[in-house]
């Protein structure tokens, strides 16, 4: 039905474009670039295009703060975490929810209404007797302690409990007239019915994992446990003098597994997000 | 089978909330040899300690602001991507996948813009511009960095809002005679209450405790204490200044503050459903 373009709406959103990938650009293009030029102030938009080795180098590269750890032990460090993270809330999640919408005992109200209240206490808010929590039970710089932590919360049970309550009673008449005990039944049809939703969790507790920033730095004092997002905050601090070329180039080294999985599992993601905050 | 989560949450939600009030109603010496009961001493002195007072209040200013322009920016985007465009898909996959960056990875993309020597913006703006050194320069950049990072997630939640919007009644209004910002205002505007209302709280819940990260590594809470927003003020306290009663009672604190306003979305959902 329209005839012209929308010019109104193209410039808004190229503008919107712009304002995020302008600085990427700036980062990946900095990278490929002289260190001491970019000190200088000579910080261009244009790459340089034999400068892009700069990115395996970074890979290999452990400043002093980093006791020698390179940049690609902290990204197995971050992979290894976000992963425990995701699939760990996922499976306690699933199991409990899978317990209080199909099983009645006693106290299944009680329970739920604990995990619900784990909503409402982020780590920030606790850190500090947490800390001494993990401390006490001897979990400060294992992955154990990293994670566990994390691992405790209501949001994927609440989103689980929600699609589970929607599968209709007649369904599990069915399947337990057919024989299915509990586990063939989660197995053949609950995991089935929300698989979609795994899906999403998985996008979303990933990013969320990989992104943690102020636990890790309690939990993790010796540089073997330093996740890449902690390594890149202590490379930028004034005293640590590390060229801006490699602090660009891991900048973006870190920031590619999220965005990656964002991307790619993005439809999923959106609807899943969207669904299960509401 | 619910046995794995109670046992997680009780050890590490219960059992730390649990000592956090414990440490808030007692005070330890220095050399941590003896503990007395304080009652209420902790808080008292916290609310009589302006600098506590002027963090709040710092606090406020910050969580108004990067909420109100992340949540605009979104909603200008989000009703943009939602016209039948060419590359639309383009341009929503372009404006999502920054939910992706880590707050404290944002920090760093902001570094390379705004830092006074390097900065390819930031060197272009004259003596006059320091952040390390001037607090309302410091504060402008953290408000602006944690709100950009912030928008793709507003802009998400406000794309799926319009989209669920019946195009029947947006046509019928356009068919009345209402047109461009009337439009908004009378039709698309109120169906979008509720998720607005929702975005409030979360985004205000994002400015309060996930910019941590942002702030800390962008400028540290400095220059002094200009951008030491109440998170960062209950881990220097405890963790760096090991004023471990005080800072337990700034925990409690955000606890009950939290807790306020997890209630008061629940509500707006709750009325909603309905």
């Amino acid at each position: 039905m329209r005839v012209k373009p929308d010019c109104l709406a193209h410039a808004i959103l190229l503008l919107g474009v712009a304002l995020f990938m302008l600085p990427i650009w700036v980062m990946v293009a900095g990278a490929t670039q002289d260190a001491g030029a970019i000190a200088r102030g000579g910080l261009s938009v244009i790459p340089n295009p034999s400068g892009f080795g700069i990115f395996w180098q970074a890979l290999f590269y452990g400043g002093a703060a980093h006791a020698g750890y390179p940049v690609w032990h902290m990204l197995l460090v971050s992979f290894a975490m976000a992963c425990g993270i995701a699939i760990g809330k996922i499976v306690i999640s699933l199991l409990s929810a899978y317990a209080i919408v199909f099983f009645r005992f006693p106290f299944r109200r009680f329970a739920f209404w604990t995990i619900f209240l784990t909503l409402m206490l982020p780590v920030e808010v606790r850190i500090i007797p947490s800390f001494a929590v993990v401390s006490s039970l001897g979990l400060i710089n294992t992955y154990g302690g990293l994670t566990l932590p994390l691992i405790a919360s209501a949001t994927a049970t609440l989103l689980f409990r929600q699609v589970f309550a929607a599968i209709p009673d007649e369904l599990v008449e069915a399947a337990r007239l057919d024989g299915a005990g509990p586990i063939e039944f989660l197995r053949d049809m609950v995991l089935p019915v929300s698989r979609a939703n795994l899906a999403a969790l998985f996008v979303i507790l990933f990013v969320y994992g990989w992104n943690q920033y102020l636990w890790p730095l309690l939990a993790s004092s010796s540089p073997a446990y330093t996740t890449i997002v902690l390594g890149i905050v202590q490379m930028l601090a004034p005293d640590q003098m590390t060229p801006w070329n490699l602090v660009m180039a891991t900048t973006t080294l870190a920031m590619a597994p999220p965005v990656i999985v964002v991307v790619l599992l993005q439809r999923a993601f959106v609807r899943g997000l969207t669904e299960s905050d509401k | 089978m619910v046995a794995p989560q109670l046992l997680l949450t009780a050890v590490f939600f219960l059992w730390p909330a649990a000592k956090a009030m414990q440490e808030a109603v007692t005070a330890t010496d220095p050399f941590g040899t003896s503990t007395i009961f304080v009652g209420f001493d902790n808080f008292a002195a916290l609310f009589s300690d302006s600098e506590y007072l002027a963090a709040i209040f710092r606090t406020v200013v910050f969580c108004a602001a990067v909420s109100l322009i992340a949540m605009a920016a979104g909603l200008l985007f989000a009703y943009f991507a939602d016209r039948d465009l060419r590359g639309k898909t383009w341009y929503r996959s372009l404006l999502i996948w920054p939910y992706a960056i880590a707050p404290a990875l944002a920090a760093a993309l902001w570094v390379f813009i705004m830092d006074p020597q390097i900065g390819i913006f930031g060197r272009h703006f004259g003596a006059g511009w320091n952040y390390a050194l001037n607090g309302s320069q410091a504060m402008g950049l953290v408000i602006g960095a944690s709100a950009w990072k912030q928008v793709s997630y507003d802009f998400i939640f406000y794309l799926a809002a319009l989209q669920s919007i019946p195009k029947s009644l947006v046509e019928a209004a356009t068919l009345d005679g209402a047109r461009g910002f009337t439009r908004f205002r009378t039709i698309i505007w109120p169906l979008l209450l509720p998720t607005t209302f929702f975005l409030m709280v979360v985004n205000l819940v994002y400015a309060a405790f996930d910019t941590f990260s942002l702030i800390l590594a962008l400028t540290g809470g400095g220059p002094g204490t200009a951008t030491e927003t109440l998170v960062l003020k209950v881990y220097e306290d405890g963790y760096v200044g090991n004023d471990i009663g005080g800072s337990a009672a700034q925990s409690v604190v955000l606890m009950i503050l939290i807790i306020a306003l997890t209630s008061v979305q629940f509500r707006v959902l709750g009325q909603k459903r309905r």
